[in-house]
């Protein structure tokens, strides 16, 4: 009976916030990036970047369905059979998924035609699985959410920083703001007479998915040579 | 029960199974009128596109509420058979072209739009649709109805187009451009001696501009479907556009 009395005052010693937590939520931003470091969930980043505001859109949604998955799942890691378990995880995930698609569609129906397929496709994100199998499977439902979130975060952090790039740079627009282009539409009209940009011309390799890959690619190669931790000494 | 016995595991998927269904259900039915709304806007929207270059509309741009109005106020629409006569009782906005064409041929309705500009300009907006390279591809095209049928503009869809190649059909505004004409030459559905020619996507450059409009390189199949596409929808309109000019 004592042992028990003192090992609920231990859990209960263990705070909200502390330095674990928070590494929970920092980590997947840098050392431990789903995109750029464990390399998941890269065919739609290389898919949905070309503009911001969808990119924005569906690194919500992933925000979404990684923390809520991993909160249900770790919820329930106790009471899910063990030969159904990934299917159970497939579940979760599909539903959330779901929730998230129907919302989008009544709340801004231009955005979820333009993501189309994509929406759908987080379920098979590689990130959201991951996550449940690796972490929400074993540990508690606090952290497991925190977990959640950044990873979401971190997936959407490359995903926007990369649809920055390919927009600005594609189309001459960023988030649908147009800045540089040759109608009257944009900010700076290259095609106006006298015009300083007239040797401007939008780089249309950008709006294409090999664009992304290099972008990544150049993300990774940053990030390695500024991190110590994620040379590969091997 | 064991955690891994045959009937628990049963029992749980069971149970997940239930309780998934009655929240997706559920959410679903709650939402299905602003999800109709939100689409019917949507194709309103899409529809109107096509006049964009008419008279510099940018129905892409206008607010939801916006397009309803003037859908309302200013557009009427009308249901036609493959004769050219109007069908009574059916309303053109609820005409799905991608339903229509699995009905045989014979059966087939087409929706009409007649658009009224504030300065009392009249241009019909004629659905068609076709087959891309990888899937179906859809536009509208508006025209005015007079003898050859002058074109005013026209906007596409597209279901799975290569992006950057064949998607350029819906994303390349300058390329739609060409719908629209220039003040010199305007594209016409009928040619000088009053035969039926249709509209053209060539390859290699337009050479006669009173009916054919560049290609865009490296979708030559996609470019080729839409003028098959615009050859034979548009020819479907033209027995009642006649019979209402008179």
């Amino acid at each position: 009976m004592a042992e028990t009395v003192q090992a609920v005052e231990l859990q209960e010693k263990e705070p909200l916030f502390g330095a674990k937590e928070k590494r929970l939520l920092i980590d997947p931003l840098s050392d431990n990036n789903p995109i750029t470091v464990q390399v998941l969930g890269i065919c739609s980043a290389l898919a949905v970047t070309t503009l911001v505001i969808p990119s924005l859109v569906i690194s919500v949604a992933v925000v979404f369905v990684c923390a809520f998955s991993n909160l249900i799942i770790s919820l329930l890691r106790n009471v899910i059979p063990k030969q159904v378990r990934m299917i159970v995880q497939l579940v979760v995930i599909a539903t959330l998924v779901t929730i998230v698609e129907l919302t989008l569609k009544a709340v801004n129906f231009e955005v979820y035609k333009q993501l189309s397929v994509f929406i759908g496709l987080i379920i098979t994100n590689c990130i959201v699985m991951g996550r449940l199998e690796a972490f929400a499977m074993a540990n508690k439902p606090w952290r497991s959410f925190l977990d959640g979130i950044g990873n979401g975060l971190g997936y959407g952090a490359i995903l926007v920083l990369v649809a920055i790039f390919r927009e600005v740079f594609g189309k001459g627009s960023f988030a649908g703001i147009k800045i540089i282009g040759n109608t009257s539409d944009f900010m700076i009209n290259t095609a106006a007479d006298g015009s300083w940009f007239a040797w401007y011309s939008p780089n249309n390799l950008m709006v294409l998915p090999a664009a992304a890959m290099f972008l990544i690619g150049i993300v990774i190669w940053v990030q390695r040579s500024r991190n110590p931790k994620l040379v590969d000494i091997s | 029960m064991q955690r891994d016995s045959t009937n628990y595991v049963l029992f749980f998927t069971m149970t997940m199974t239930v309780i998934v269904a009655v929240v997706l259900a559920g959410m679903y039915s709650s939402l299905k009128d602003i999800h109709t709304t939100n689409e019917q806007n949507y194709n309103k929207k899409q529809i109107l596109s096509s006049l964009d270059l008419a008279e510099n509309f940018k129905a892409s741009e206008k607010a939801d509420d916006e397009v309803a109005s003037i859908f309302e106020k200013q557009v009427e629409g009308v249901v036609i058979n493959t004769a050219g006569e109007t069908v009574e009782g059916r309303v053109a906005a609820d005409v799905k072209m991608e339903k229509e064409e699995k009905k045989a041929e014979a059966d087939r309705q087409y929706p009409v739009f007649k658009y009224k500009s504030d300065a009392g300009k009249e241009y019909y907006i004629l659905s068609i649709r076709g087959n891309g390279l990888w899937d179906k591809i859809w536009g509208w095209v508006a025209i005015q109805n007079d003898e050859r049928k002058t074109v005013v503009g026209a906007a596409f869809g597209h279901k799975g187009e290569t992006p950057g190649l064949g998607a350029e059909i819906k994303d390349n505004k300058t390329w739609q451009k060409q719908f629209a004409g220039s003040e010199a030459s305007k594209l016409m559905l009928y040619s000088d001696a009053g035969t039926y020619q249709g509209l053209m996507v060539k390859k290699g450059g337009a050479q006669d501009k009173s009916y054919q409009v560049d290609g865009i390189s490296g979708a030559t199949v996609t470019c080729d479907g839409v003028t098959e596409m615009l050859e034979r929808g548009l020819a479907i309109y033209m027995p009642y556009l006649d019979s209402i000019k008179k």
